[in-house]
């Protein structure tokens, strides 16, 4: 991979800037990882979580009486064994009042409305005695119609998923700005048209997993395994126990392989793991395989748009309207309406809509739950956005560039107020230079030579084509987040956060936030995370949070350490604080090392550590920026699609470690590969997941995923966060489907409406 | 996705093994290389009573010429057959469909014997097999016989053995001179079963015409299919592009490939269609430039 950073500052060696070697790997390189699977506790027994094997059915009881008598087994959790027969799973964003009639519980109760969804958990000594053991649970189930399409969710005579609710929708919502029927009206052209997006999801390497140790003398349980955002789980953890005092409740992380969006969110096996190891008084360990991994983890992205976009004859943007339904599963849970409100608030990307009105309908199906992925809501209308724009340059005569270049929101237009709201959270761009990425990328990425390159002759039956995405993406909030920086006589700096670890290098960035701003060197630094017996509180890592809200706090917490500690030792030096130089040793007079205090004897009143917090609080969001660049050649006769050359540019404010956030953005990118051309959910006529296996369920592989071109840039930096940083961990995925879509589109002269570019559909788009 | 319970022998002989199928033939599976039977054990979609695992035979690895044949022993690994350089040399065809099965790891594991027993149709052996006009020994506590491709693979996972019987070597005619071959597929990803493919070899006579040809399909059917009509049609042929187009339509005249998730009937048609003509017409320059 070929990266560019386009502006390096001046930095502290291992500061802001800079790409040490990351703190994470010592451990994972030598083999000394812990994973969940690795996590061991003496006495420990073995959860298997019992699955519908239908999408939609009723079932009057389940007879138990089998499996407690079969070898090794300890116990069996129906419904019948939890409080108040299982409490709901609280959303914890995007509440939607109409989504509460359908949340989760824990296990099924009577009816199970998707294949894969919990209705039993037993408890044996092994896992292979208690799979043995769920075999002879005796359940008759009597299947009921299911609904798996989103239109048809919506259809008068639908199944229902809840009759008491009398509908499938879950959660609805209308966004309008501008007058939007004048501006149909002064159209010359408009264009009308239904894009559908696929199920997939993150699928990430490590399955989820728990291990639970009730101690009876404490009441109080320990869960390993969590992820993301453990003090939010805490919280959720404890209110279905019915415990009023969340201290009883510690959630621990360990090592992550794969977070992406769909680990770490509460699931109902984030209940019934701990209940089982209160109600057996045994560890319980529980690790999902891959089977129930691709059935029970959220899926995400299924949407169908139809959208209309208005413009004049030159290209001028005048309206945009869509209504979509996004599919969200069997259930609402824990992200609530986010992915459709995501969708909603930011169809319109990077441009300049007079008008604009935006309205989903989410809905619930006999598919597995859904939630979000990497880019979430985005990826999706990205694909729609970028793609609809296209038809019209096509349409129009227009070149694909010219036509963006023309809308673009004009860079003097910043903080640029969409009109649109999240979450309670104005949508407002924070900052932004769209045409300047523009002017950076093309040159960067020989958009000429492409151009060129797509005009020669290729080999017979290969067709050559050129797309291009451009996009906003989202960072933060959750509103707040914790650092606490520890500086003991030693030299040695602790920084506690209340961001999690999901692989992604928090430790690393974090430590070099530190390094910067109090000073000191980045191998004395060291970062505690994800305990939340060691850290008060937290709202974890999504939405690409951490190193904006995380970071910022880190980075008042250290200036506000090193200030406090060269206030003091300016006092006893008799020096001005400016004049001074901190290192692990104690603080010296710039260019006067004879005049020195150690930090002992600064300590020495302080009992040897000194200690500051920070709770940094911002509760707008921040918006980076980025363009896909997709070269690619289709075999029209086979199908394949040959990606030649691929390139994002990414503005992100500012970039704290580069191998970092080239990193971020490569590995969001082969994601991209998947979702745009591989990736999918299919179920049978009946709702059974068809793409139950790897073998089915495609993801891309080192064959398939192609070198890519960074241009990392920092012409943004946000006004939102002192460090000016808008988090890069989704622009890698957000424009992939958009750029391959226009590039196949392109190729084949050819309007592609749905994702993924199998090799079937691109056959079929070229017999077009 | 743990196996249901099993038995397990795992015998060091060829003598002993087939006792052991004798005495439990048709509640026993043979494991071999275990790439496919272990992953649909862990499905509890296989749940063989008892596993006979033939990996300590020692006797049956082995690629060996006979005759002008090549003998190749069931428990020879992918990876030994394809770095084996008088099969890249006296039979590339093999070497070359085996660059398509799986990944490396699986090829370390995966078995000759293996891949033919489970006769999956969208395996890549069987086909290649097929087109070289291969034959299988097999053995049991009965006796030896020697079934020939057109015999052996009967339907989807379905041979001509008996639940006694264990493959004990494929062996592979030698090609004439002339000849030319090759095997093509297309697969969604790198390592993929085949949404299509075909194994072809061609020879030529010295006035530059077809005097032979075979084509076998990969995923076209419920075993590997052979393009008898469109191998007729080819003989005497020039193989210019219009009359392997014509044989590659031909080809393809029938075929019901199952419709899944990867491609329906009518895609994968079109594919094998398109995979024959692109072997065959790799295959021709092979057989003109070894002329």
């Amino acid at each position: 991979m070929k990266t560019t950073a386009d502006r390096i500052d001046p930095v502290a060696i291992n500061g802001i800037g800079t790409s040490p070697l990351r703190k994470e790997d010592w451990p994972l390189v030598r083999g000394e990882g812990t994973f969940i699977a690795d996590f061991k506790r003496p006495g420990l027994v073995h959860a298997f979580v019992v699955r519908s094997p239908l999408a939609h059915a009723q079932f009057p009881s389940i007879d138990c009486t089998a499996t407690l008598a079969a070898p090794g087994v300890l116990d069996v959790i129906t419904a019948n064994e939890l409080p108040d027969r299982g409490r709901p799973i609280p959303t914890r964003q995007f509440a939607d009042e109409g989504s509460n009639r359908f949340l989760q519980r824990p296990l099924a109760d009577g009816v199970v409305r998707y294949s894969g969804e919990p209705v039993a958990v037993v408890i044996a000594d092994s896992r292979y005695r208690a799979e043995d053991a769920a075999e002879l649970l005796d359940i008759d189930y009597e299947r009921l119609d299911v609904v798996l399409d989103p239109d048809d969710a919506v259809a008068a005579n639908a199944p229902l998923l809840r009759p008491d609710a009398g509908t499938n929708v879950a959660g609805h919502l209308l966004v309008e700005m501008g007058a939007i029927d004048e501006a149909f009206a002064e159209a010359d052209l408009v264009i009308k048209e239904t894009f559908r997006i696929q199920r997939h999801a993150a699928v990430p390497l490590e399955t989820r997993g728990l291990l639970a140790e009730y101690d009876a003398e404490t009441e109080s349980i320990t869960v390993w395994g969590a992820a993301k955002i453990p003090h939010v789980n805490r919280t959720i953890l404890a209110r279905l126990l019915g415990w009023s005092d969340e201290s009883r409740v510690r959630l621990v992380e360990l090592h992550v392989g794969g977070g992406f969006g769909a680990r770490g969110e509460f699931y109902p096996e984030d209940f019934l793991i701990p209940f089982a190891a209160i109600r057996t008084g045994r560890p319980v360990a529980w690790v999902e395989d891959r089977e129930e991994n691709l059935r029970a983890t959220n899926h995400s992205r299924e949407q169908v748009h139809r959208v209309e976009m208005a413009l004049k004859k030159d290209g001028t943007f005048l309206a945009l309207k869509d209504s979509f339904i996004n599919n969200t599963g069997a259930y609402v849970r824990t992200h609530g309406m986010t992915v459709p409100a995501l969708s909603v608030s930011m169809l319109p990307g990077p441009y300049k809509w007079p008008a604009y009105r935006g309205e989903f309908r989410s809905v619930v199906t006999n598919k597995t739950p859904g939630g979000t992925y990497r880019s979430p809501g985005r990826f999706e209308i990205n694909f729609v956005r970028e793609r609809l724009i296209d038809i019209a340059a096509h349409r129009l005569g227009l070149d694909p560039v010219d036509i963006r270049r023309r809308n673009l929101i004009d860079r003097t237009s910043f903080p640029h107020d969409l009109g649109t709201l999240y979450d309670g959270h104005p949508v407002i761009y924070d900052s932004g230079d769209y045409e300047l990425l523009l002017d950076k990328a093309l040159p960067a990425f020989d958009y000429e030579g492409l151009e060129r390159w797509r005009s020669e002759p290729a080999a017979g039956g290969i067709r050559r084509g050129l797309g291009i995405g451009f996009f906003v993406e989202k960072a933060g909030p959750a509103e707040r987040e914790y650092a606490r920086v520890e500086l003991n006589d030693k030299g040695d700096v602790m920084v506690y956060t209340g961001a999690a670890s999901v692989g992604q290098g928090v430790e690393t960035v974090l430590a070099q936030i530190c390094v910067s701003h109090l000073g000191l060197p980045y191998e004395r630094v060291r970062v505690i995370h994800g305990d939340t017996a060691l850290i008060p509180e937290g709202m974890g890592a999504f939405g690409s949070r951490a190193t904006m809200l995380g970071g910022a706090a880190v980075m008042r917490a250290s200036k506000q350490l090193r200030k406090r500690l060269l206030d003091a030792a300016a006092e006893e030096l008799e020096a001005a604080p400016a004049d001074l130089m901190l290192s692990p040793e104690g603080v010296s007079v710039v260019g006067a090392p004879a005049r020195s205090v150690s930090l002992k004897t600064l300590l020495s009143t302080s009992a040897g550590v000194i200690i500051e917090e920070h709770r940094f609080v911002c509760d707008l969001l921040g918006f980076p920026y980025g363009i896909h660049v997709a070269a690619v050649e289709v075999d029209t006769a086979s199908g394949a699609i040959r990606i030649h050359r691929y390139a994002v540019a990414y503005d992100i404010g500012r970039c704290v470690n580069p191998v970092l956030v080239a990193g971020q953005i490569s590995g969001g990118f082969a994601q991209g590969i998947g979702g745009a051309l591989l990736e999918e959910f299919s179920f049978d006529a009946n709702g059974q997941p068809m793409s139950a296996s790897f073998m089915d369920y495609l993801l891309p592989t080192s064959e398939e995923v192609p070198d890519l071109e960074v241009l990392i840039t920092e012409d943004a930096p946000s006004p939102l966060n002192p460090l000016g940083v808008k988090g890069a961990g989704e622009g890698g995925t957000a424009g992939v489907g958009a750029a391959i879509a226009n590039a196949v589109s392109d190729a084949l002269g050819s309007e592609v409406t749905r994702l993924p570019l199998s090799p079937q559909r691109v056959v079929e788009l070229a017999g077009e | 996705m743990k196996p249901a319970q099993f038995e397990y022998d795992d015998p060091e002989t060829e003598e002993e093994a087939l006792d052991l199928l004798a005495r439990h033939g048709d509640e026993c599976k043979v494991l071999a290389g275990g790439q496919s039977l272990v992953p649909l054990m862990n499905f509890r979609l296989a749940r063989p009573a008892r596993l006979i695992d033939i990996n300590r035979i020692d006797s049956l690895s082995y690629i060996k010429r006979e005759d002008g044949r090549l003998v190749i022993g069931a428990m020879t690994r992918h990876t030994h057959l394809e770095r084996a350089a008088e099969v890249a040399q006296g039979w590339p065809l093999l070497t070359e469909a085996i660059g398509w099965v799986g990944h490396a790891q699986i090829r370390n594991r995966g078995t000759i014997g293996g891949s033919v027993a489970h006769a999956d149709p969208a395996a890549e052996l069987p086909a290649a097999f097929t087109a070289l006009d291969a034959s299988f020994q097999v053995r049991s506590k009965r006796g030896s016989r020697t079934i020939g491709w057109d015999h052996f693979f009967v339907s989807e996972f379905t041979t001509a053995l008996a639940p006694d019987e264990l493959v004990m070597a494929v062996e592979v005619p030698a090609l004439d001179p002339g000849s030319g071959a090759a095997f093509v597929e297309y697969a969604r990803r790198h390592g993929d079963f085949a949404l299509g493919g075909a194994a072809v070899t061609l020879r030529l006579g010295r006035d530059g015409h077809c005097e032979k040809a075979t084509i076998a399909l990969v995923s076209a059917g419920p075993a590997p299919v052979r393009a008898s009509s469109a191998e007729q049609q080819l003989r005497g042929s020039t193989l210019d592009d219009s009359s392997i187009r014509a044989a590659s339509v031909e080809a393809v005249k029938g075929l019901r490939p199952t419709s899944d998730l990867h491609g329906s009937t009518e895609y994968r048609i079109g594919l094998l269609r398109t995979m024959t003509e692109r072997a065959l017409t790799k295959a021709a320059q092979r057989a003109r430039s070894s002329t």
